[in-house]
């Protein structure tokens, strides 16, 4: 019932920014084909009644008092970054996808 | 990127584009709560810090790292909702907005999708017209919760903006920070007041954060940031095509902001042209926007629940217990004032509309008169403000320094005129209201045979004056009396110069 198409399989992959062959389409969008069929089972025996689960365990307002810590030494973290300049993150020329 | 060229002119005037078409807005404000940490770290907020000085491995996103919700940003944001007249939602969801842009290291944002924390209220605004003050409702869709993002600066090419630079660097303080986005719903009927709501509202919204002490509300450090959609029809036809315009840094911009759009959309129609679906960027300095990122395409966000936060379900009694901390709201704080102060509810909202209402509450506080306090705030100084084009907010000038100048005024050494040579000096910087009255020796001058011998001199120059005056024609004294106060440089007490003319020249009124 459910399916992907090939186009879909592209879009998705190009919000994704993977760069992928023809071939790759048609071997992706067969696979995720299987996956979402099998997962579409589910959907059968689930009534309308049950809500979509999004987290396994039922807790909610898991909360945090809104003290500050310590967090990470800047030298340490940009050191950590492939390129870093005056005390910032440096990053690649930024392209317009239009 | 697309632009659509007018091949007419670019823009219309604003009464013209209202006489055929109809304004639609929509306006989302974003305020950035002043907790004293991050949305899920316990990364401090302060403005200003080195850059990323303020980082943690949650809000870098780095493998592993859990984030947690900040309790008092939740409390907040329920009592933003509360003020708002919303329903709190009993139960709802964080949610991931995915993306592509370094101002976010996890090629994320944490925010609310479809399950906003306040939902369905509204807002009261008032705004002068030329038949009083008119209340407008705007009604709000929803307040939700998310993260600020990071701060990038663009490097090399010659402006500094993304297109033609080189490489971007990125400071990660502000992201993680608590934002909650309040989303109007399309605000209709307000015709040629809509660029005066907008304004309105932003600045109730303002004041209401401000109330409640969730946020600084801090237009010009970004604390609060407002895009404001515009799209406009014929009457009677379907709504057009919006704009969603950004960088409106100033609730002076929020009206010039529509009102500009306005102006364009409705130039663009008449022209023949069509609008298109794009986000558009405002110049502060020349009060017109660009066009920025087209929006043809809807943007795929592949919002899914965050699977790293649990649901936020606030008990009633938790909503109860935020409800009685909500303090005067500032719709019922200016009903009080104007009872207090005793003025009507027009010079009220000329106090309100001058952004001064806390300037004349701390300057009555400080001693002065409320009739005298609305009068220099929303007279000289507001004719300040607005020449320099700030704030009246933003002038150095304080109800002590006003209370200081009234009772100089009270004592007789000072008078209007120079009073406003006093607060001249005090916006120059030459410092206190002593200081300056000292240093540019500003003092009526009460000695009688100076202004007699100044008199004296303007009859001499101008002798049929005296002759009309002694024949009855009183309002032929203004000519001497003016040439006395220019004599005296506005030293001198026009009404006092008065007298003495009359009486030197042996009439009576």
């Amino acid at each position: 019932m459910t399916g992907i198409t090939r186009a879909e399989v592209a879009h998705l992959a190009r919000l994704a920014r993977l760069e992928l062959s023809e071939d790759e389409l048609d071997h992706y969008a067969g696979q995720l084909d299987v996956i979402l069929q099998s997962v579409a089972r589910v959907s059968e025996v689930a009534t309308p009644d049950i809500p979509a689960t999004s987290h396994p365990i039922p807790l909610v307002n898991v909360f945090r008092e809104d003290i500050v810590q310590a967090g990470l030494d800047r030298a340490e973290v940009l050191a950590c970054a492939p390129a870093h300049q005056d005390d910032r993150f440096r990053v690649p020329r930024i392209l317009d996808e239009e | 990127m697309s632009t659509t060229k007018s091949s007419a002119v670019d823009v219309i005037p604003f009464d013209q584009a209202l006489a055929d078409f109809e304004p639609v807005l929509g306006l989302e404000v974003h305020v950035e709560l002043g907790t004293q940490t991050k949305m899920f770290c316990a990364c401090p907020t302060a403005f200003g810090a080195e850059p990323n000085a303020q980082v943690c491995p949650v809000c870098l996103g780095l493998p592993g790292s859990m984030p947690v919700v900040n309790r008092t940003a939740v409390e907040s944001t329920i009592r933003i909702g509360l003020a708002l007249n919303c329903a709190i939602a009993s139960w709802c969801r964080f949610a991931r907005k995915n993306y592509f842009y370094p101002d976010m290291p996890k090629d994320y944002q944490v925010s609310q999708y479809d399950e906003p924390l306040c939902s369905n209220g509204y807002l009261d605004v008032t705004v002068q017209t030329q038949d009083g003050p008119q209340v407008f409702r705007v009604e709000i869709e929803r307040v939700h919760m998310e993260e600020d993002t990071g701060k990038l600066t663009h490097e090399g090419g010659a402006t500094g903006r993304i297109h033609g630079a080189d490489y971007s660097l990125v400071d990660y303080n502000r992201a993680g920070i608590p934002l909650i986005e309040i989303v109007t719903k399309p605000i209709v009927g307000t015709g040629a007041l809509a660029p005066l709501v907008a304004r309105a509202y932003v600045t109730e919204l303002r004041d209401l954060m401000r109330a409640l002490g969730v946020s600084d509300v801090r237009m010009e450090e970004g604390s609060l940031r407002c895009d404001v959609n515009c799209s406009l029809n014929r009457p009677g036809d379907p709504w057009g095509t919006r704009s969603e315009t950004k960088n409106v840094n100033s609730l002076r911009s929020v009206e010039r902001a529509v009102r500009s759009e306005v102006e364009r959309q409705a130039a663009l129609l008449l022209a023949g042209g069509r609008i298109i679906q794009e986000t558009r960027h405002f110049h502060e300095d020349t009060g017109r926007s660009t066009p920025g990122r087209s929006k043809e395409h809807a943007e795929d966000y592949r919002y899914f629940p965050e699977p790293d936060l649990v649901p936020v379900a606030p008990s009633d009694a938790w909503i109860d217990d935020l409800r009685t901390t909500l303090p005067e709201l500032p719709s019922a704080r200016r009903e009080r004032l104007q009872q207090e102060w005793g003025i009507s509810a027009f010079e009220l909202m000329s106090v309100v509309n001058a952004g001064a209402l806390e300037l004349v509450e701390a300057t009555i506080a400080a001693g002065v008169d409320q009739a005298a306090a609305r009068k220099w705030w929303t007279g000289e100084l507001l004719r300040t403000a607005n020449d320099r084009q700030v704030e009246l907010s933003d002038l150095p000038v304080t109800g002590e320094q006003i209370a200081r100048i009234e009772a100089l005024i009270a004592a007789g050494s000072l008078n209007d005129k120079l009073a406003r040579q006093v607060f001249e000096g005090i916006i120059a910087g030459e410092g206190d209201v002593d200081d300056v009255v000292a240093a540019r020796g500003l003092v009526i001058v009460s000695d009688d045979s100076a202004l007699i011998a100044a008199i004296d001199a303007a009859l001499a120059e101008q002798p049929d004056v005296a002759e009309k005056i002694t024949g009855g024609k009183f309002q032929a004294a203004g000519a001497i009396v003016g040439a006395v106060m220019k004599a005296t440089k506005g030293q001198a007490d026009a009404a006092k110069v008065r007298a003495l003319l009359l009486e030197r020249l042996g009439v009576a009124e």
